[in-house]
C-alpha cells in the first residue's frame, strides 16, 4: 500500500506544482503569467528529478530550463508585446483540442499505464532496487567511445548551429 | 499472218473490206477533223440560226477538209477495189460451183462450253452481187458529197460518219453470221441518226433523226427476239449452218413455235416473222414507213446512202439472206406459202401500192423519191413472199443504183436552185438569205422582210425549164427516172421488174392467190411509179422557169459542179446496162445478145440456195412482158400527157388537185399517218412519261423512299445526339466534375493552419490507438515471446 | 516508495496539458510554452523508467540531457521565428499564418 511518509508528501507537491503550472501556462490569458507558470512547472520537475536520484539532471534542469529557456521566453514575451492582451486567449478548434487532449490521457492511463506498470499490472515494479548509478557514472557515460560520446559531441553541433540559426533567422535586416 | 496473207488468200481476203472505211472514220474523227472558232453569225457558218448569237462556233478549216476528204476517198476506195478483187475470185471459181464451195474464215470468238461462237466472213453469190453494188454506190456518194457538202461547216465530220455508214453496211454484207450482220445493220441505225440530224440546229432535222431511230429501233427489238430464239434452238446463228443445212431448216419447220405455236405456227415461221418485222422497220415498210419521208431533213448525199446503196438495202439483203428459213416447211412454188412468205407478199404489195399512191401528190422533189424507194422496197419484199428469189435479189441491185442516181441529181437540182435564189437576189430583191445549203429554217421568222412566204429551192412548183440550165443532170435524172418507171429494153428497171412480174404471173397461171394479188398490186404500182416519175421530170425540168431562181438555176462550173455530176454520169451508165446480165435467154433479139444460153445473173446467185430449194426458171411467157410495157409505157404516156405537153407555168395550180379533189389532200397528207402515231403512240406516251413516270414513280415513289431514308437518317442522327449529351457528356464530363467537386470540397482541409493539422495528427493517433486497443494489440501480442 | 505509475500519470496529465496548450492557443509563445511541457513530460517518463527499472544503465539520464539540448536548441530557433514572424506582421497569432495552403 502507498504509505504517508515525506517521500510521498514531496511527491505531492511537486506533483501538484507541476499539474498546476501546466494547467496555468494553458489557460492564462497574460503571456507573463504563463511564463511564470511554466517556471513553477519546472521547478516540479526539478523536484521530481531530486526525487526520483537523479540530482545532476534536476540541476541542469533549474540552470537549462529555467535559467535559460524560460528567460528566452520572457525576452520573446517582452519583444512581441503589443499582442499580449486583449484577445482570446484559445482558437476555434479549442474544443476539439480539448476533447482529443482528454481522450489521449485517458487512453495512456487506462490503456497503457495501469494495464503495464499498475497495481496489478503486467510489469508491476514490485520492489526497486536501491542500488543506483551516480553522476560519476552518468559523466563516464557521456563520454565513453562505447556508450554515448557520440550522441554527445552531435548534440554540440545540433546547438552550434540552432544557435546560429537563430541568430541568422532574428536578427534584423540592414 | 500478215498483210500478204490477207491479200492473197480470197478466204481471208473479205475480212479486210470494212476495214477501209472503218479505218477512215477513225482517222478523219481522232486526227483530221480540226475546226477553228468563229462568231456564230459569220458567213463561213452559213445560215443564221438565233439561238447560237453571241456564241462560237466550230467551222472546219479547210487543211481539215482537205485531208478528210482524201482519207475518206481513200478508205471506200480501198473498199471499192478488194470487193472487186473478191468479186473476180468469185465469178473465178464458176456458176454453179460457187455457192457449193464458198469463201469462208471465222475465228472463234466466245468461248460457250464445249463448243465456241464463232465470228466470221462469207462470200457466196448472194455477197459477189451486194460487193458489186454496194462499194460502188458508196463510192459515187462520196465523191458527190466532196462537190455538195463543199461549203458546209462541218464537212469532215460529214464524211467520217459516211465512212462509217459504208464500213458498217460492208460489214453486214461480208458477214457469216446473224450477230454480226445485227452488229452491222445497229451501227447504221446510228449513223442515220446522226446523219439525219446533221444539221442539227435546224429543229426539224433532229426531230426527223429522234423519229428515224426510235421507228427503227422498235422493229429491231423484235428482231433481236426473232434472233435470239434462233440461237436459243438451233445453238448457232451462222448463216451456212443453219441456212445451208436440210436438218437444221427440217428442224425448225417441224418445231411449234414458243408462241402462238398452237396455231401451228413452227418455230422457223415465228422467227422468220419477227425478222421481216425488222425489215419492215428497216425499210419502211407499212406501218413503219413513216421515218423515211421525214429522213429527207438530211443532206441529200445521205438520202442516197440511206435510201439508195446502204441502210433499207440492208434490210431488203437480210430478208433474201433468210429466205431458206421462211420457206422450210412450205412450197411457194407451188403455190403453199409459209406464214413469213404470206406476210411479206401481203406487206410487200401493200406498201408499193400505198406508198405510191401518196408520192403521186407530193410537191418536194426529194420527197417523191422516198415514197418512190417505198414503194420500189415493197416490190422486192412481195417478190420475196412469192419465192421469186433471184428477181427480189436483182431488182436490189438494180434499184440501188438507179435511185442513188435519182437522189444525187435531186440534189444537184435543189443546189443549183439555192444558186440561183442568190443570184435572183442578188440582181433583185435586198433579201438577207444565206442559201449555201437548206440548213436555215424555212419558217424562220426573223426572216420575213418584204416576201409573204419563205422560199423553198426543194419544191417542185417553183422549179421549171432547168433542162436549158443544167443539161447534165436533166439527162441522167431521165435515164433514172426511166430506169425506175421500167422503160422498155433499154433500162434496167424494166428488166427487174419484168422479172419480178414474170414470177408473179407463174403463180397466177397455176392458179394460186397470193402471187395473183401480188402481180396486181405491183403492176398498178408500176403504173404509178411511171406516171409520177414523168409527173416529177416535168414539173422540174420542162416548160418555162416559174421564178427568179429557177431561171438562174445552174451548178456553175468547178469542182463542186465537176465531183456533183461525174457520178451521176457514172451510175445513168449502170441504170442503162446494169440490167443486161438478167436477161432472160428466151427472150427475142437481146436474149440472144446477152444471155444465149442461160440467164447469167440467175444461174450465178441461183446457187446460194440449197439444191432443194433452188428455184426453176419461169418459162418465158409474153403476158407479163406484155404488162410490163403496157404499165410503162401508160404511166409514163399519161404523165407526159398531164405534165409535158402543156408544162404548167407560175402560179398555176397542179391539175392533179382538181382531178381527185379531196382525195389528193388525204393523199398530200399521207393518208393521216404521222397524226395517227402522233395521237394514238406518241401523245399517250409523253403523257404517261410526264405524269407517271416523273410525276409519280420519279417524285413521289423514288424521291419519297429518298427522303425517307433522310429522314431516318436524321432520326437516328438525333437519336445518337442525345445519347451523345447524356452518356458520353455525362459520364465524361461527369466524372471530372464530380472529381473537382469532391476535390474542392476536399483541400478546404487545408487551411495553412498547423494547429489544425496537428490536431489531426493527435485525432489520427488516437484512432490507431483505439483499433489497436480493439485488435487486442493485433500483431504485437503474437510477436512476443 | 512512490510506485512507478504515479509518475507515469502524472507525466502524462502534463503531457496531455501540453498537447491542448499545442492544440488551443492562439499565441505562437504560449504554443512554445506547451511544447517545453510535452518535453518536460517525456523527461519524467524517462527519468522514472530509468530509476525504476534500471537504475544502473544510464541511458536513461543520457536520453534525458539529449533531450535539454533539443529542447533549448529548439526553443531557441522557434523563438527566432517567431520575432522575425512578428516583425513582418506585427502579429504572433499562429492561426493568421497560413498561407502555405491552395
Amino acid at each position: 500500500m502507498i504509505e504517508l511518509n515525506v517521500q510521498t508528501i514531496a511527491f505531492l507537491i511537486c506533483a501538484l506544482f507541476i499539474l498546476g503550472g501546466g494547467l496555468g501556462v494553458v489557460t492564462t490569458r497574460n503571456l507573463i503569467h504563463a511564463t511564470l507558470y511554466l517556471i513553477l512547472s519546472l521547478f516540479g520537475v526539478a523536484g521530481f528529478f531530486v526525487l526520483l536520484s537523479a540530482p545532476f539532471l534536476a540541476a541542469v534542469q533549474v540552470l537549462v530550463y529555467i535559467g535559460a529557456i524560460a528567460i528566452l521566453i520572457i525576452f520573446a514575451v517582452m519583444l512581441t508585446r503589443s499582442m499580449t492582451q486583449l484577445r482570446q486567449v484559445y482558437n476555434h478548434q479549442w474544443t476539439a483540442s480539448a476533447v482529443v487532449s482528454g481522450l489521449l490521457f485517458a487512453l495512456l492511463v487506462v490503456g497503457v499505464i495501469l494495464p503495464v506498470w499498475g497495481i496489478n499490472g503486467a510489469q508491476a515494479v514490485e520492489t526497486v532496487s536501491e542500488v543506483v548509478a551516480d553522476t560519476v557514472d552518468l559523466g563516464k557515460a557521456l563520454v565513453d567511445r562505447n556508450q554515448y560520446v557520440l550522441p554527445f559531441e552531435v548534440a554540440s553541433l545540433l546547438l552550434t548551429a540552432a544557435m546560429i540559426g537563430a541568430i541568422v533567422i532574428a536578427r534584423d535586416d540592414e | 499472218m500478215n498483210l500478204n496473207d490477207f491479200l492473197s488468200d480470197p478466204n481471208l481476203l473479205p475480212w479486210l473490206i470494212p476495214v477501209g472505211p472503218l479505218l477512215a472514220f477513225f482517222i478523219i474523227t481522232l486526227a483530221t477533223n480540226r475546226a477553228k472558232l468563229l462568231p456564230a453569225t459569220s458567213e463561213e457558218y452559213g445560215g443564221h440560226h438565233p439561238d447560237y448569237d453571241g456564241m462560237l462556233v466550230p467551222v472546219v478549216t479547210t487543211r481539215s477538209r482537205v485531208l478528210s476528204i482524201t482519207v475518206g476517198l481513200v478508205g471506200i476506195g480501198i473498199a471499192w477495189i478488194l470487193s472487186l478483187v473478191t468479186v473476180f475470185n468469185g465469178l473465178g471459181v464458176g456458176a454453179g460451183k460457187f455457192g457449193k464451195t464458198v469463201f469462208e474464215n471465222s475465228i472463234a470468238w466466245m468461248a460457250t462450253g464445249a463448243t465456241s461462237f464463232n465470228m466470221g466472213v462469207l462470200v457466196d453469190p448472194l455477197t459477189v452481187a451486194m460487193l458489186v453494188m454496194v462499194p460502188l454506190a458508196c463510192a459515187m456518194i462520196f465523191i458527190y458529197s466532196v462537190g455538195y457538202m463543199a461549203h458546209d461547216p462541218r464537212q469532215s465530220r460529214f464524211f467520217a460518219l459516211i465512212a462509217l455508214f459504208a464500213g458498217a453496211m460492208l460489214t453486214l454484207v461480208v458477214a457469216d453470221n446473224l450477230l454480226l450482220m445485227f452488229v452491222g445493220w445497229e451501227v447504221m441505225g446510228l449513223c442515220s441518226y446522226m446523219l439525219i440530224g446533221f444539221w442539227f440546229e435546224k429543229k426539224s432535222a433532229y426531230e426527223a433523226a429522234i423519229k428515224a431511230f426510235i421507228t427503227t429501233r422498235v422493229a429491231d427489238v423484235i428482231m433481236l427476239l426473232g434472233i435470239a430464239y434462233l440461237y436459243a434452238e438451233t445453238g448457232t446463228l451462222s448463216f451456212r449452218e443453219i441456212l445451208y443445212n436440210e436438218e437444221v431448216l427440217h428442224h425448225l419447220a417441224t418445231t411449234p413455235a414458243l408462241l402462238l405455236g398452237g396455231l401451228g405456227l413452227s418455230a422457223s415461221a415465228l422467227i422468220g416473222i419477227f425478222l421481216i418485222i425488222g425489215t419492215i422497220g428497216k425499210s419502211a415498210q407499212f406501218p413503219l414507213h413513216v421515218w423515211l419521208p421525214d429522213a429527207m431533213e438530211g443532206p441529200t448525199p445521205v438520202s442516197a446512202m440511206i435510201h439508195a446503196a446502204a441502210m433499207v438495202s440492208a434490210g431488203i439483203y437480210a430478208i433474201i439472206r433468210m429466205y431458206p428459213l421462211f420457206e422450210a416447211g412450205g412450197h411457194p412454188h407451188e403455190g403453199d406459202l409459209t406464214s413469213p412468205l404470206m406476210l411479206m407478199a401481203l406487206v410487200g404489195s401493200f406498201t408499193a401500192i400505198f406508198s405510191a399512191t401518196i408520192a403521186v401528190a407530193q410537191n418536194d422533189v426529194k420527197r417523191v423519191l422516198a415514197y418512190s424507194t417505198i414503194s420500189q422496197l415493197g416490190f422486192m419484199m412481195a417478190a420475196l413472199g412469192i419465192g421469186a428469189y433471184i428477181a427480189a435479189a436483182f431488182h436490189l441491185i438494180t434499184h440501188a443504183f438507179f435511185k442513188a442516181l435519182l437522189f444525187m441529181a435531186s440534189g444537184a437540182v435543189i443546189h443549183g436552185m439555192e444558186h440561183g435564189e442568190h443570184h435572183a437576189h442578188e440582181h433583185g430583191h435586198t433579201h438577207g438569205h444565206d442559201e449555201h445549203h437548206a440548213a436555215h429554217d424555212a419558217r424562220d421568222e426573223t426572216h420575213h422582210h418584204e416576201e409573204h412566204h419563205t422560199f423553198d429551192p426543194q419544191d417542185m412548183m417553183n422549179m421549171g425549164g432547168l433542162r436549158k440550165t443544167m443539161p447534165v443532170t436533166f439527162y441522167t435524172f431521165l435515164i433514172g427516172g426511166l430506169s425506175l418507171a421500167g422503160f422498155p429494153l433499154l433500162t434496167a428497171g424494166f428488166w427487174s421488174k419484168d422479172e419480178i412480174l414474170a414470177d408473179a404471173y407463174l403463180g397466177l397461171s397455176k392458179g394460186f392467190g397470193p402471187h395473183a394479188l401480188v402481180f396486181v398490186l405491183l403492176a398498178l404500182a408500176a403504173f404509178l411509179t411511171a406516171f409520177y416519175t414523168m409527173r416529177q421530170l416535168g414539173l422540174t425540168f420542162m416548160g418555162e422557169p416559174r421564178t427568179p431562181a429557177a431561171e438562174h438555176a445552174n451548178l456553175g462550173r468547178g469542182i463542186v459542179s465537176f465531183t456533183m455530176t461525174l457520178p451521176l454520169i457514172i451510175l445513168a451508165f449502170l441504170a442503162i446496162f446494169a440490167g443486161f446480165v438478167g436477161v432472160p435467154p428466151e427472150f427475142p433479139v437481146f436474149g440472144a445478145i446477152f444471155s444465149p444460153e442461160t440467164n447469167p445473173f440467175f444461174e450465178f446467185v441461183k446457187y446460194t440456195l440449197l439444191p432443194a430449194m433452188q428455184p426453176e426458171k419461169p418459162p418465158f411467157n409474153w403476158l407479163p412482158v406484155l404488162t410490163s410495157f403496157v404499165v410503162a409505157l401508160g404511166g409514163l404516156g399519161l404523165g407526159y400527157l398531164v405534165y409535158w405537153r402543156k408544162p404548167l407555168k407560175a402560179g398555176q395550180p397542179d391539175p392533179l388537185v382538181a382531178f381527185l379533189g379531196p382525195v389528193h389532200t388525204v393523199l398530200k397528207n399521207k393518208y393521216y399517218f404521222d397524226e395517227l402515231y402522233a395521237a394514238v403512240f406518241v401523245k399517250p406516251l409523253r403523257w404517261f412519261s410526264e405524269v407517271v413516270v416523273v410525276g409519280f414513280l420519279d417524285r413521289n415513289i423514288i424521291d419519297g423512299f429518298l427522303h425517307l431514308i433522310g429522314r431516318v437518317a436524321t432520326w437516328i442522327g438525333e437519336l445518337f445526339k442525345l445519347l451523345n449529351t447524356w452518356l458520353i457528356d455525362g459520364v465524361g464530363d461527369g466524372i471530372p466534375e464530380l472529381v473537382a467537386v469532391f476535390g474542392a470540397w476536399f483541400r478546404r482541409i487545408q487551411t495553412g493552419r498547423v494547429q489544425q493539422y496537428l490536431l489531426l495528427i493527435a485525432i489520427a493517433a488516437i484512432l490507431i490507438a483505439l483499433i489497436f486497443a480493439a485488435t487486442a494489440g493485433g500483431v504485437l501480442v503474437q510477436a512476443a515471446p | 516508495m512512490v510506485p512507478l505509475w504515479a509518475y507515469l500519470l502524472v507525466a502524462a496529465g502534463l503531457f496531455c496539458l501540453g498537447a491542448y496548450g499545442v492544440l488551443s492557443r492562439r499565441n505562437a509563445i504560449a504554443v512554445l510554452m506547451g511544447i517545453e511541457l510535452m518535453l518536460n513530460a517525456v523527461n519524467i517518463n524517462l527519468v522514472a523508467f530509468w530509476r525504476y527499472l534500471s537504475p544502473l544503465n544510464m541511458a536513461g539520464q543520457a536520453f534525458t540531457a539529449f533531450i535539454f539540448v533539443i529542447a533549448a536548441a529548439e526553443a531557441a530557433v522557434g523563438l527566432a521565428i517567431i520575432i522575425s514572424v512578428y516583425r513582418s506582421r506585427q502579429s504572433v497569432i499562429v492561426e493568421d499564418v497560413d498561407i502555405m495552403k491552395w
